[in-house]
């Protein structure tokens, strides 16, 4: 007898699922095109398994309404497309300083700007990593199938609880609205980590005591009787305002060193038949499911071609494509966009090889034809 | 000497707090503070959430379950802090201008949701922390740092517009009424929808100067002289009225309240 149950479901149907298998049970969002079935979804579902959903005024306000529901104790995420991650990155950036942990899932339109509200686009790859102000840390998760968006989901929030990060969950139109068959797991063989819990009474809580070498402090939810402060502004262990240089430096390098010391754990990527390849696509979403389609016209024509799937973005796999690029001929990066990951790649690759791109920005997506004139270009 | 009050619900060594001598705000926070002891909450269950500015650092001298967050986003965090744990008492600390000109269109709504949140304005018509700029709520003629000349804008009037916008409890008092403070403080929290008291301080360093109203005293002695209780106001000729601030409480009308609705609905799935 299988434990698997087969499903078909839409992409946002996925994440919304995967979410909650996660453990998310509070929910905060505002109306946006293409993402609107998960909150529709989220406003059925929440109140099925005991959790909560609320539709917002705007989306500051989802934003911020999902990092009250994290300090209460809750997995909480919101969703939404690039106009509403515009707005929301303040709060973002609030979360990755303040440490809170909570999903960000952003099914991504053609910008800037209100732009294509109904097409796909890669178009905020640069904006999941820098798209608040300030040095700050990030996890940005990228499926490229209905089946990878509801495990990815489930990732996303693991990683936001055990780094105490902001999770940006990057999705493509065409996946989000596409329907597909899913096999989900036995919801008993599925790891699930929750943000440790203080090992320390109340009068020796210090909310932001750590190891400074990119330690994740225990955090309590309000009202557990911790009763401790949090602020937007610099603080010290004790979670309290500082302008101290001394205490600056070190709560920014903890913050960085969470994700930097950490790349093995957090970073995650698909290769194929990159041994004998001498061209590499480095490709993610849907995207990649065309890179894999000339990938495989591409050998069929003798061209020994292999396939990078990043599926964590950010952080970047910089090691492994510095390495891929020591051997390969040429990578060659296809994306929805007018080359955005593609000038990562090429300070990775650091001139070790040709680096070059196939991108398009007006709504329609990258065929396998398209990459494979590319391929044979690069040649 | 330092109160019992203070000793039992501030954060002593936070202290002293940033604010300027002849501020208005330290007499808002004990009034805030002595609502919340004669009421005697449970410390470790009431959140205290504010926003950006002069009256938004208050909350990080005192000893409850505090949260500073962005500016102007003080009630949609406090509101996801209620919807995610209906338990918790939930109070939000806010100025004039964080809560009706960038945080305008949370206050709206939070009323219109009538989610169980107590909201205290700081209201010194001015922007304290960035230097004496206009705000919502200074006055039609006044000036300020970026209103050279005069303001022209026409000022909010919170009650008014919270009340509009369904806040189902409103008061209005100022530093120099603090009992009456307390008491609409109280009776806010109390009320299990959404409350609003507007409590007017007083800003000697910025407005006051500006506008040559004259130190601390002058102004405490000007909310005095100026201030007329709803109940009064009733009686008087509406000329009389007029640059009156009117304190008392101006609303009170339960209805039901937000997560009390939203339980409802979740209860219905475990009666299955």
């Amino acid at each position: 007898m299988t434990s698997r149950t087969t499903k078909l479901m839409q992409g946002n149907e996925a994440c919304l699922e995967g979410a909650i298998t996660a453990g998310m049970r509070f929910f905060a969002g505002y109306p946006i095109t293409p993402s609107t079935e998960i909150a529709e979804g989220a406003s059925e579902r929440l109140p099925m398994v005991g959790g909560k959903f609320i539709q917002m005024e705007d989306e500051i306000g989802s934003m911020a309404a999902v990092i009250g529901a994290s300090l209460a104790g809750q997995k909480a995420m919101t969703a939404t497309s690039g106009p509403g991650m515009s707005l929301k990155q303040e709060n973002i950036g609030y979360a990755s300083l303040t440490e809170v942990p909570c999903v960000i899932v952003n099914v991504q339109r053609g910008g800037p700007s209100t732009g294509l509200p109904t097409s796909p686009a890669q178009a905020d790859i640069m904006q999941a990593r820098w798209g608040t102000h300030g040095d700050h840390p990030i996890i940005a998760l990228y499926p490229a199938s209905v089946s990878e968006i509801y495990t990815v989901t489930i990732d996303a929030f693991n990683l936001a609880e055990k780094y105490r990060v902001p999770v940006i969950l990057l999705l493509d139109e065409v996946i989000a609205h596409m329907r597909e068959k899913v096999e989900l797991p036995d919801a008993k063989k599925i790891k699930i980590i929750d943000r440790s819990k203080p090992s320390v009474e109340p009068e020796k809580y210090l909310p932001y005591k750590a190891d400074p070498d990119g330690g994740v402090p225990e955090m309590p939810a309000f009202g557990q009787g911790y009763r401790y402060h949090v602020t937007g502004l610099i603080h010290s262990e004790s979670g309290f305002p500082s302008n101290n240089a001394e205490v600056t430096a070190k709560l920014i390098n903890r913050l960085m060193k969470k994700i930097d010391n950490n790349l093995d754990d957090i970073i995650r990527y698909q290769e194929d038949g990159i041994q004998d390849a001498q061209i590499v696509l480095v490709a993610f979403g849907s995207t990649a499911r065309s890179a894999k389609s000339a990938m495989d016209m591409a050998r069929k024509q003798g061209i020994p071609v292999g396939l990078f799937r990043p599926i964590t973005i950010w952080p970047f796999a910089g090691d492994r494509i510095k390495e891929i690029a020591e051997k390969a001929k040429a990578i060659i990066v296809p994306e929805m966009n007018l080359g955005q990951y593609r000038l990562e790649v090429e300070r990775a690759a650091a001139c070790k090889c040709k680096v070059a791109g196939v991108n398009r920005a007006d709504g329609d997506i990258i065929t396998p034809e398209d990459i494979l004139d590319k391929i044979k270009g690069v040649l | 000497m330092t109160s019992n009050l203070v000793k039992e619900y501030f954060r002593m060594d936070k202290l002293p707090h940033i604010w300027c001598p002849g501020c208005g705000h330290g007499i808002i926070t004990r009034a805030v503070i002595k609502a919340i002891d004669e009421l005697k909450l449970d410390k470790n269950r009431v959140c205290i959430v504010s926003g950006i500015g002069c009256s938004s650092r208050a909350p990080g001298y005192l000893d409850f379950n505090t949260l500073h967050t962005t500016h102007g986003r003080a009630l949609p965090f406090a509101t996801g802090i209620k919807h995610a744990n209906p338990e918790l008492e939930v109070i939000v600390i806010s100025g004039d201008g964080d809560c009706s000109a960038i945080g305008g269109n949370h206050l709206i709504h939070a009323a219109r949701r009538n989610i169980g949140i107590t909201t205290v304005v700081y209201n010194n018509n001015i922007y304290g922390m960035t230097g004496g700029q206009y705000s919502p709520t200074t006055p039609t003629g006044d000036k300020g740092t970026t209103a050279p000349y005069g303001n022209i804008d026409k000022g909010f009037d919170i009650c008014d517009l919270s009340r509009a916008a369904g806040a189902t409890y409103t008061g209005r008092a100022t530093a120099y009424h603090t009992q009456l403070l307390i008491k609409l403080i109280k009776n806010g929290i109390l009320n299990k929808g959404f409350s609003v008291v507007d409590a007017i301080s007083v800003c000697p360093t910025y407005y006051g100067r500006k506008n040559k109203k004259g130190d601390s005293v002058k102004m405490m002695q000007w909310l005095k002289d100026n201030a007329v209780n709803i109940k009064a106001a009733a009686k008087l000729p509406q000329e009389k009225l007029e640059g009156k601030i009117l304190i008392g409480e101006l609303y009170n009308n339960p209805q039901p309240e937000y997560t009390d609705e939203y339980k409802k609905i979740t209860e219905s799935f475990k009666r299955g």
